[in-house]
């Protein structure tokens, strides 16, 4: 079926960079909003995320062959809704302030076209193994895509960055010296639009210097060889 | 009254894309064709109203059955199921229309603004029922409106030479941060 079998390490590394679900592909935006409003919530929303990914892409993949074609979606929606209320209930007991400031775009994961999307476009036609790299891929590709827009929308829209222990609030840092000069825009909306337009376009220009210059070393090798 | 608010307070105050940043996925993919996102936010328009009315209802089922916690498995397995019969509905009773919205409905369950919505009108009591419709009906009109906004946008920035790199998503999402500036306009209408 497939011309070349992909290595675990090539399909990692494809959900970081080429296939970045947020960066590259703009797949599964909404919760990235909510997500970057602080650095917290990305690791709080990141983690959630992974779980349901990974779960749901070791179900779908252990059962491809039981699924009949015609009701897929369907049962991908009723295996991810199951995990997500999983994920909801424990981040409810254990983070309970992390869960708050989620808010609705917790249960909405389950709507999220990253898991659905690679529950249809990989974990249906692959291995458990190859399903489980894709989602620590994918994982990693969406934690990294949020940190790079989150880091700058919580400097600018707070002044600093705020740490605090998920399971027990009471503990948490500070560190704002900007304090005086925070833009309360970066907070909200527009911020979250703006930064993921300008991460995106900045993302997406490394890409294509580095295909580049992949392409350049190419020409440079048939060069050399036909010499 | 109170449905007047709750119309405009959804549509255009705290507007579902803008401030509320749901359904970004198919607001991106879609709204660089006039034609197909009016069909998008049509199809929208009616599941939205349906599965809102109707997962509204189910919560109080599900909290007399002291089942809160299903919430969200109930709530996208009627979407699903709803969407499916109006397929099969449209397909039989009006094929016109099917062959304009058809495409549309399969994306519209995985649309986090028909979710969201359910899961915003859970919980309101019966007592405020005018409210509950005017979101209902607010929220899809206020992701049409801006939809149809944006593809017309989208067409003067096909006409528009950025860096490559930033053409398409990128330069959709930092038209979409002034739009929401825009829109920000309306925050302290109705208190």
């Amino acid at each position: 079926m497939e011309e070349k079998k992909l290595s675990k390490k090539e399909i990692f590394l494809a959900g970081i960079f080429s296939e970045n679900p947020t960066l590259s592909i703009a797949l599964g935006l909404c919760p990235v909003i909510i997500a970057t409003q602080s650095v917290m919530n990305t690791i709080g929303m990141s983690f959630a995320v992974f779980f349901v990914l990974l779960m749901s892409n070791i179900i779908i993949s252990a059962l491809r062959k039981f699924i009949p074609h015609e009701i897929r979606i369907p049962v991908y929606i009723v295996i991810i809704a199951s995990l997500v209320t999983c994920v909801q209930l424990l981040m409810q007991t254990f983070t309970e302030d992390l869960a708050n400031s989620l808010g609705q775009f917790l249960p909405l994961i389950t709507v999220n076209c990253i898991i659905l999307g690679r529950a249809e476009a990989f974990a249906n036609k692959n291995t458990v193994a190859d399903s489980i790299m894709d989602a620590c891929g994918m994982s990693v590709g969406f934690l990294m895509a949020c940190l790079l827009i989150a880091i700058p929308r919580e400097l600018l829209g707070t002044g600093g960055f705020t740490f605090s222990n998920p399971f027990n609030p009471i503990q948490s840092v500070t560190w704002t010296p900007l304090a005086d000069y925070a833009i309360p825009l970066m907070d909200q909306a527009v911020g979250g639009f703006m930064w993921i337009g300008i991460v995106m376009g900045l993302f997406k220009m490394c890409l294509y210097k580095h295909d580049e210059k992949k392409a350049m070393k190419a020409a440079k090798m048939k060069m050399a060889s036909a010499n | 009254m109170s449905f007047l608010i709750a119309l405009f307070s959804s549509m255009i105050i705290n507007n579902i894309i803008l401030a509320g940043y749901k359904g970004l996925c198919s607001y991106i993919g879609i709204s660089n064709n006039w034609k197909s996102s009016i069909g998008m936010g049509l199809a929208l328009t009616v599941v939205c109203i349906i599965t809102g009315l109707i997962c509204w209802g189910l919560q109080f089922a599900l909290d007399a059955l002291d089942i809160g916690y299903l919430q969200t498995v109930v709530f996208i397995l009627v979407i699903a199921s709803l969407v499916q019969i109006l397929e099969i509905l449209m397909k039989k009773f009006m094929p016109s229309l099917y062959k304009a919205l058809g495409i549309y409905l399969p994306l519209i369950t995985t649309n986090c603004v028909v979710l969201g919505l359910a899961l915003t009108v859970a919980g309101t009591s019966v007592a405020n029922w005018a409210a509950v419709l005017g979101t209902c009906i607010g929220t899809p009109l206020g992701y049409f409106l801006v939809l149809v906004i944006f593809s017309a946008i989208q067409d003067r920035l096909s006409l528009a030479t950025p860096h490559k790199a930033f053409k398409g998503a990128a330069l959709s999402f930092i038209c979409t941060a002034f739009m929401a500036l825009a829109f920000l306009g309306f925050s302290g209408m109705l208190g």
